[in-house]
């Protein structure tokens, strides 16, 4: 289950190379310079076992005011997060009831990720390496959406109530963007003639983007979806993905059903995939914003991953809190009738 | 004269016969060739659906009231000739009895219901859509029903590395035929609505052919020991889907049966 040996090197190699991409600023079109794997149909070959773990978060932290990290820093940086990570293990916690994440390989100190990348944000525009300010209606409805969950109630009253992760309904990492998870951060992409399949192993989610060069429309508005709707195209070698129709029931850091996401995703190397998104929703934020997650190779297979079908977690939160609730009633009734 | 005519009468049979045996030699002989794909393989890719109603029963059965009386004609028992080839399903004395409970049980039991993730080969003749999204090492089969996913390992192929709803799938090429062959089941899934089942020792063995350039040859041969005395067979058109724009979308039904499966322990519940 440790792949720390066999991720260390390949990561090596290739975040130099992705780091220098992304510090440089080059555009993900710009030609390889050297020859990449293609399919028997002449596309870009970006199929293999991914994952996108990584310790760099979405926004640069408070106090943070440089793009990249020195490398004792980095190190510093890891070693803290795994410490935290291990923790959830403690012996007698609740968290230990849970999960063991070292055990199972599901910390990121021990799963396949970028190792040197030294980002401080995975934001690169704005430069502030954090999201542009909300507009006026992304603060309402960011202040609409927490009204709603106060007045749902308690997460243990119903199951509407709970995280959708937790409902096994859809997991951040699905996407459209794709975002790397506590854990299982896995990817599958498959190349079929017309399309670039990505399974997302968290709830067995496979986009299917279809390459149609502009020529398939979206779905009608009235037709939403929780991961939209995809379209793609080849931008030299670089796969390029338009998604809209998004339902807005997994919205992205406060965004609308409106949101607009372009996904780009193209070869580094024989380790590394380029991804990079751009977020477009001008109800929520004032301007249009970027970030890059590069894939790092992982090895495979990816095994089922039946969420809902084993949801004993909801059932139990549940169904503890229903006897929670007896109990108060009955020591209520108690109360009375002394 | 009789026997004038009978050698000439015979010749002309004989030649007859040879043109027909030719014929129908040659209509043997030269099958559906599908197109290749860039790796010369048969070209299998497409969104395909049975159009049948095995998902009601595999075997044949006439019509019948539905399971939710308030649903009336909509959720009656559609008739169907069935995909079971050769006789009633050979299921062991035990097994029967099961089966029987099964759909008695059915409007609580059958996993469809639940949202749970279909099994193989239920997920084939769902009346949804599939995708077949064929690479050289990997085949991806995309079920719109439940987000399924399955995964046929052309390359790179181990033996099941623990028992799941879809199973594991080792897939190989015997001429144009795909030939997938399925283990590492759970006993979870049911075949159809009626309650037929399978256990943790399901063995499938698909075999897909393209018969014309919109429709497949779907053949399942179906080996259980604990539940069936012998292996039987289930055979069925797949039909391609041209709807103009055909996608799959989304049927994320884990939604659509959190308050069936949950709503008794929501808060204040009676």
């Amino acid at each position: 289950m440790r792949y720390r040996a066999l991720a260390f090197g390949a990561a090596l190699a290739a975040v130099a190379v992705m780091a220098g991409h992304t510090v440089a600023g080059q555009s993900p079109a710009a030609p390889a310079k050297k020859a990449i794997p293609r399919t028997p149909d002449g596309q870009p070959d970006l199929q293999g076992y991914w994952t996108n773990s990584t310790y760099v978060p979405l926004e640069r932290p408070d106090k943070v005011t440089k793009a990249l990290y020195t490398e004792s820093e980095f190190a510093a940086l890891v070693k803290d997060a795994a410490s935290r990570e291990a923790e959830q293990t403690e012996p007698g916690t609740v968290a230990d009831v849970h999960y063991d994440f070292s055990q199972f390989g599901l910390d990121r100190s021990q799963s396949a990720f970028v190792k040197n990348d030294l980002r401080t944000s995975m934001i690169v525009d704005p430069a502030t390496g954090r999201m542009p300010p909300l507009t006026e209606e992304g603060k309402k409805r960011a202040a609409d959406r927490a009204a709603e969950r106060r007045r749902a109630g308690a997460t243990t009253d119903a199951v509407q109530n709970m995280p959708i992760g937790t409902r096994c309904l859809i997991m951040a990492g699905s996407g459209p963007p794709m975002m790397n998870a506590g854990y299982n951060s896995n990817y599958q992409i498959v190349q079929s003639p017309g399309y670039v399949t990505i399974l997302v192993e968290m709830i067995h989610d496979a986009r299917i983007i279809p390459i149609v060069d502009g020529k398939q429309a979206a779905l009608p508005a009235s037709m939403t979806q929780w991961m939209g709707d995809s379209r793609g195209h080849w931008d030299g070698d670089t796969l390029v993905i338009e998604t809209t129709n998004l339902n807005g029931k997994n919205p992205f850091r406060g965004s609308s059903e409106k949101m607009k996401v372009t996904e780009r995703l193209w070869r580094i190397d024989a380790n590394t995939l380029g991804y990079k998104f751009t977020i477009d929703d001008p109800g929520t934020w004032t301007q249009p914003w970027t970030a890059e997650a590069p894939m790092t190779k992982s090895v495979g297979p990816i095994f089922e991953h039946a969420c809902h079908e084993g949801n004993y977690g909801v059932r139990n939160t549940l169904a503890g809190a229903r006897l929670e609730d007896r109990k108060a009633a009955e020591a209520a009734a108690k109360k009375t009738s002394n | 004269m009789h026997i004038r005519f009978r050698a000439p009468a015979l010749a002309v049979a004989g030649a007859l016969a040879v043109v027909f045996g030719v014929i129908v030699s040659a209509g043997q002989a030269t099958p559906y060739r599908a197109p290749r794909g860039p790796d010369g393989k048969p070209n299998l890719n497409g969104i395909w659906q049975a159009l049948n109603e095995a998902d009601w029963d595999i075997e044949g059965h006439s019509a019948g009231p539905g399971r939710v009386m308030a649903l009336g004609a909509e959720d009656a028992v559609i008739p169907g000739l069935g995909v079971v080839e050769g006789g009633p399903l050979p299921y062991l004395p035990a097994a029967a009895a099961k089966k029987k409970a099964n759909f008695e049980k059915r409007l609580t039991l059958d996993p469809e219901i639940k949202c749970y993730l279909p099994g193989v080969p239920r997920a084939m003749y769902l009346p949804q859509p599939f995708q077949i999204l064929q690479s050289q090492k990997h085949i991806m089969m995309a079920f719109q029903y439940a987000g399924a996913v399955r995964t046929i390992y052309m390359a790179d192929q181990t033996p099941a590395p623990a028992d799941s709803w879809m199973g594991w799938s080792n897939g190989k090429w015997e001429g144009d035929t795909l030939v997938i062959d399925t283990t590492g089941f759970n006993d979870l899934s049911w075949f159809d609505r009626a309650g037929n089942f399978h256990s943790d020792e399901l063995h499938v063995v698909e075999r897909i052919t393209a018969t014309g350039p919109d429709h497949l040859n779907y053949e399942a041969t179906i080996e259980d020991k604990k539940v069936f005395s012998r292996p039987w067979k289930m055979s069925m058109p797949l039909y391609r889907r041209k709807d103009k724009g055909a996608r799959l979308l989304e049927f994320r039904c884990v939604e659509f049966v959190e308050d069936l499966i949950y709503g008794a322990l929501r808060k204040g519940a009676k």
